[in-house]
């Protein structure tokens, strides 16, 4: 390896691959991560694409990105600005230069900035001078005329050749980042192992990259990020989708009860229904249904039927899902139903993400029709919620409504794999031989969870459905019975509060500001807590998982803070249930409805503001 | 203590203690008789049943069952239906459904569900009308009929069932008439031996709404001459003296007389096993005074069900992934080991 002249020592960088959606920027993303995390570094990434699967070549609406943030110590989120910005074509640079670090590198494909292509990024004649660049470092690379060159003996079409680029660029990225080639070699020897023409041509596109970038060293700096001190353990990377995937198997594996999947694919929820579809063997039944609404019925058929049974989707399909969650909630079936959150109302933005979902997810539905509902805040995470929205769905005989959203779903981080017998026990709360002739809605005295007698038990044969019962499953229409019963449905859920764990405050106990959160921007909010906290302010953050119902010390919690400020993607959900849950705190705000995650300094710098204004006051 | 069981049962021991709401005279008590006493004589342990619906005056049926029941939403109970019996294929399962149900906002799992071969026994009860809503013109209504949201008749054709049920790849289809209880349980019998989607149309009378909407051809002074009762590999005979009976003329059916050298040979025998549907769907579609209207199973084809489809894939898949449990796949793929 060539000596590196000019090495800048980080604790953490943030590098973005960016091109057209056809240009393979997931896929290098995706490589430079893994290699990194088998180096050691913890970090995390967001992949950030257009909705249509192919926007016009080279326009801004067609630019697809892939952020990684990787450190020698723990990182919480994809980054807020990028350190190194790898720019396929000039729609890459126009779309990612507002998001780049002042004095950060910029690697571009020279061969792609035709006079063509700069026009119809929308910009005059050259988009350095233009964006005015000058601070950065500017690496104009003729990638394109290099693998043409570096595969001119290969007998490969030009399409093909181009199609190497993103490892050319890849190449160039792992000089400067100092990393090891084997990793991304070897994917392409097992991806193409019927193909190894296409492997070999990606192997020399990566390695002319690599010595491309050796050779122009002068003018490059070099950032070393050392491995991170992490716990112990075996590890993987994860995205969300596959971590709820893998919760809720988990946790039927636990309860010792097969699993049911019934969905409908929609962004950006697909993903956890391909993953639970890969798993026959452990015995997944994947019901891919006909609309949404088919799949929460074929759910809860599949529930009544004795699986642990979930259904997945985004904020249009929890819409369409509302009918068949109040069924659930009256039949008092266990079922999971995951929302993947993005950009609303109505189609909105399907590919971005967005917390807007949370009202509609504690209330869009008709009655008195109370759920559970909990929400992950990290890729990883996503497992940890998985498993519990399934466990309090069995074990207290309830849907339970589970957030994650876009930015969790396809962000990844590295995740120290559990090991199954230290995941808790889950005991489905089946009658007993004693309770003949059954009583579909006798309940348990602690929980006042109903029983789970399934079809093909003999003596339990009952019926339930969306009618109001008596304790016996006799359809009533006495008013005294439908109080008591939607009193009951209500106590039921929140009496989940005893089984959940207490709020944590992270950062200071007590102080001048709670930092208040919910699933997916835990990892922002905490970045801009910790800088706050080392800048000497009395800072604490909580961030829920727990919604519905809230852990039981959330007064005490927050009477140790004289301002509570919420910070949610959207324009005040959170906040505005809190100030119904409890009255006597004042709410301050951050939103956000961009479609995009915080940034960690746009909530610091808001912090300040109210900071301030105490200091002020 | 299964083995000592043995599965005989009266019609009675399907009855549950709830008491029947059913308007009186309605149709439904009677197809209610009849599942009650075909359920008596398909020898399948009680608690292996399991009744669905959806929302309408049909729906209410599971109450009345001494069995498992899931009285769901309206025009869902073909998608919990499904679940049920893609989770536990061993259920014998049935959907209790109204032509509202099953074909106007349950229009489209009812499709899905024929499509999959899901092997469910669907009874789909025909009054043309909207009874528990008091009165509204269903997908059934004949085309013109006045009801309170059709103050001026109808503009609007109407879905025959059978034609549906065959357009969506059905493999099984019959239809009964709500007073014939003989013939509904031996339907009902042979619906739930069949592997696959049941669809079974009960041309059912609502008294109170749509009363004698299926008179015409089901009223006792003419059913005979106005119906036909299909058997399989049996000719298509029928009427009050056995004279008339059905050829294939050209692409068309027609009715024909006995005698005048026509004769028994000369009619079409009923094949209700052949996949493809021509014929049965002429026979589905069948209209009084052209022709009489067809009972019976009219089609009957067997093919593979999706429950076992997904029971094989999983079995085989089982078989040969290293995978057996979490722990395996946890480890599984790219992993390394922090020390």
């Amino acid at each position: 390896m060539g000596k590196k002249s000019k090495i800048i020592e980080k604790e953490e960088v943030v590098i973005r691959f960016s091109g057209d959606s056809g240009d393979g920027m997931q896929l290098t993303g995706t490589l430079f991560s893994d290699t990194a995390a088998l180096y050691g570094n913890d970090l995390s990434t967001f992949p950030d694409y257009p909705a249509e699967i192919r926007a016009p070549q080279g326009t801004v609406g067609g630019v697809s990105g892939f952020q990684v943030h990787l450190g020698k110590s723990e990182v919480f989120t994809p980054g807020d600005l990028a350190d190194v910005l790898v720019a396929m074509n000039p729609a890459a640079i126009k779309a990612n230069v507002k998001w780049t670090r002042k004095g950060g590198t910029i690697i571009y494909d020279q061969d792609n900035f035709t006079e063509k292509n700069i026009r119809k990024a929308g910009y005059e004649k050259d988009p350095v001078r233009e964006e005015n660049l000058d601070g950065y470092t500017i690496i104009a690379a003729p990638v394109s005329s290099m693998v043409k060159e570096a595969l001119k003996d290969f007998g490969l079409d030009p399409k093909s050749v181009l199609r190497t680029k993103n490892m050319f660029a890849l190449g160039m990225v792992y000089w400067l980042f100092d990393r090891k080639l084997d990793y991304t070699e070897k994917y392409f020897e097992k991806k193409f192992s019927k193909k190894p023409q296409i492997a070999q041509a990606n192997k020399i596109a990566l390695r002319a990259g690599y010595y491309y970038a050796e050779t122009i060293e002068a003018l490059t700096p070099v950032y070393k990020v050392s491995p991170a001190r992490i716990a112990p353990g075996i590890y993987r990377n994860i995205c969300g989708n596959a971590a709820t995937a893998w919760g809720l198997m988990a946790a039927a594996e636990k309860a010792g009860l097969k699993l049911f999947v019934g969905s409908y694919p929609i962004t950006p929820a697909t993903g956890i229904l391909e993953e639970l579809a890969l798993r026959k063997d452990l015995g997944v039944k994947s019901f891919q249904a006909e609309d949404e609404i088919a799949g929460i019925c074929t759910a809860l058929g599949a529930s009544f039927a004795g699986y642990l049974a979930v259904t997945t989707t985004s904020g249009p399909g929890l819409a369409l899902k509302t009918e068949a969650i109040g069924l659930a909630v009256m039949a008092e079936l266990p079922v999971v139903i995951v929302d993947v959150q993005r950009g609303g109302p109505s189609t909105g933005l399907p590919t971005k993400t967005e917390q807007a979902d949370l009202l509609q997810a504690l209330y869009g539905r008709n009655g008195e029709c109370p759920v559970v509902v909990l929400a992950a805040s990290t890729p990883a995470d996503c497992f940890d919620y998985a498993f519990q929205a399934a466990r309090i769905a069995i074990e207290h005989m309830t849907p339970v409504i589970l957030l994650t959203d876009g930015y969790l779903a396809n962000g990844t981080e590295p995740w120290k794999i559990p090991e199954m017998k230290d995941l808790p026990e889950i005991k489905p709360p089946r009658p007993s031989p004693d309770d003949i002739p059954f009583m579909p809605y006798k309940r348990d005295e602690e929980r006042l969870s109903r029983f789970w007698a399934t079809p093909g038990t003999a003596g339990f044969e009952h019926r339930i459905g969306g009618l109001e019962k008596t304790i016996k499953g006799t359809v009533s229409y006495i008013p005294d019975n439908h109080e008591l019963m939607v009193k009951l449905r209500a106590e039921k859920v929140n009496r989940v509060a005893e089984k959940v764990p207490d709020l944590n405050a992270a950062g200071d106990k007590s102080g001048d500001l709670l930092v208040v959160g919910w699933g997916g921007s835990y990892g922002y909010i905490m970045t801009a807590v910790r800088e706050l906290q080392a800048e000497g302010h009395k800072v604490g953050l909580v961030n829920f998982n727990y919604i519905h119902p809230l852990p039981k010390n959330v007064r005490e919690v927050f009477s140790k803070f004289r301002k509570i400020v919420v910070c949610e993607l959207n324009m005040g959900q959170m906040a505005a249930y809190l100030r119904m849950k409890y009255q006597e705190f004042t709410y301050l705000q951050i939103n956000k409805v961009q479609g995009l995650p915080f940034t960690s300094q746009e909530i610091k710098e808001q912090c300040i503001k109210i900071l301030e204004d105490k200091l002020n006051g | 203590m299964d083995e000592l069981r043995t599965f005989e049962y009266t019609p009675k021991d399907f009855k549950s203690d709830q008491e029947v709401r059913w308007c009186p005279g309605c149709g439904d008590h009677a197809v209610l008789n009849a599942v009650q006493r075909a359920l008596s004589e398909l020898g399948i342990p009680r608690e292996n049943y399991a009744f669905v619906s959806g929302i309408g005056c049909s729906s209410r049926f599971p109450y009345y069952m001494n069995t498992y029941g899931f009285h769901g939403i309206h025009g869902r109970a073909s998608a919990i239906a499904s679940g049920i019996k893609t989770a536990n294929t061993q259920l014998s399962v049935w959907q209790i459904t109204g032509d509202g149900d099953a074909l106007a906002i349950g229009g489209n799992h009812f499709i899905h569900v024929v499509r999959r071969n899901i092997d469910i026994n669907i009874l789909l009860f025909n009054n043309e009308i909207y009874g528990l809503t008091k009165g509204q013109y269903s997908p059934t209504s004949e085309r013109g009929l006045v009801t309170k949201t059709s103050p001026f008749g109808t503009v609007e054709e109407p879905f025959s069932v059978g034609e549906l049920v065959i357009g969506a790849k059905g493999k099984y289809f019959a239809r009964t008439v709500d007073s014939n209880v003989s013939l509904s349980t031996q339907i009902c019998i042979d619906a739930a031996r069949h592997k696959g989607t049941s669809v079974i149309e009960v041309l059912q009378n609502c008294v109170i709404f749509n009363d004698g909407i299926h008179d015409v051809v089901t009223d006792k002074e003419v059913r005979e001459d106005r119906t036909i009762i299909l058997k399989h590999g049996e000719p298509m005979l029928f009427g009050k003296n056995s004279d008339k009976g059905l050829v294939l003329e050209g692409l068309k059916l027609r009715v024909v007389t006995l005698g005048n050298g026509i004769t028994e040979k000369d009619l079409l025998v009923h094949d209700a096993a052949e996949s493809n549907p021509g014929i049965q769907y002429m026979l589905a579609n069948m209209r009084y005074p052209e022709y009489p209207v067809a009972l019976g199973i009219i089609r009957a084809v067997s093919g593979d069900t999706y429950e076992s489809a997904v029971e094989e894939q999983i079995s085989i898949i089982r078989e040969k992934s290293p995978v057996k449990c979490m722990d395996d796949l946890l480890k599984s793929g790219s992993t390394w080991v922090v020390e």
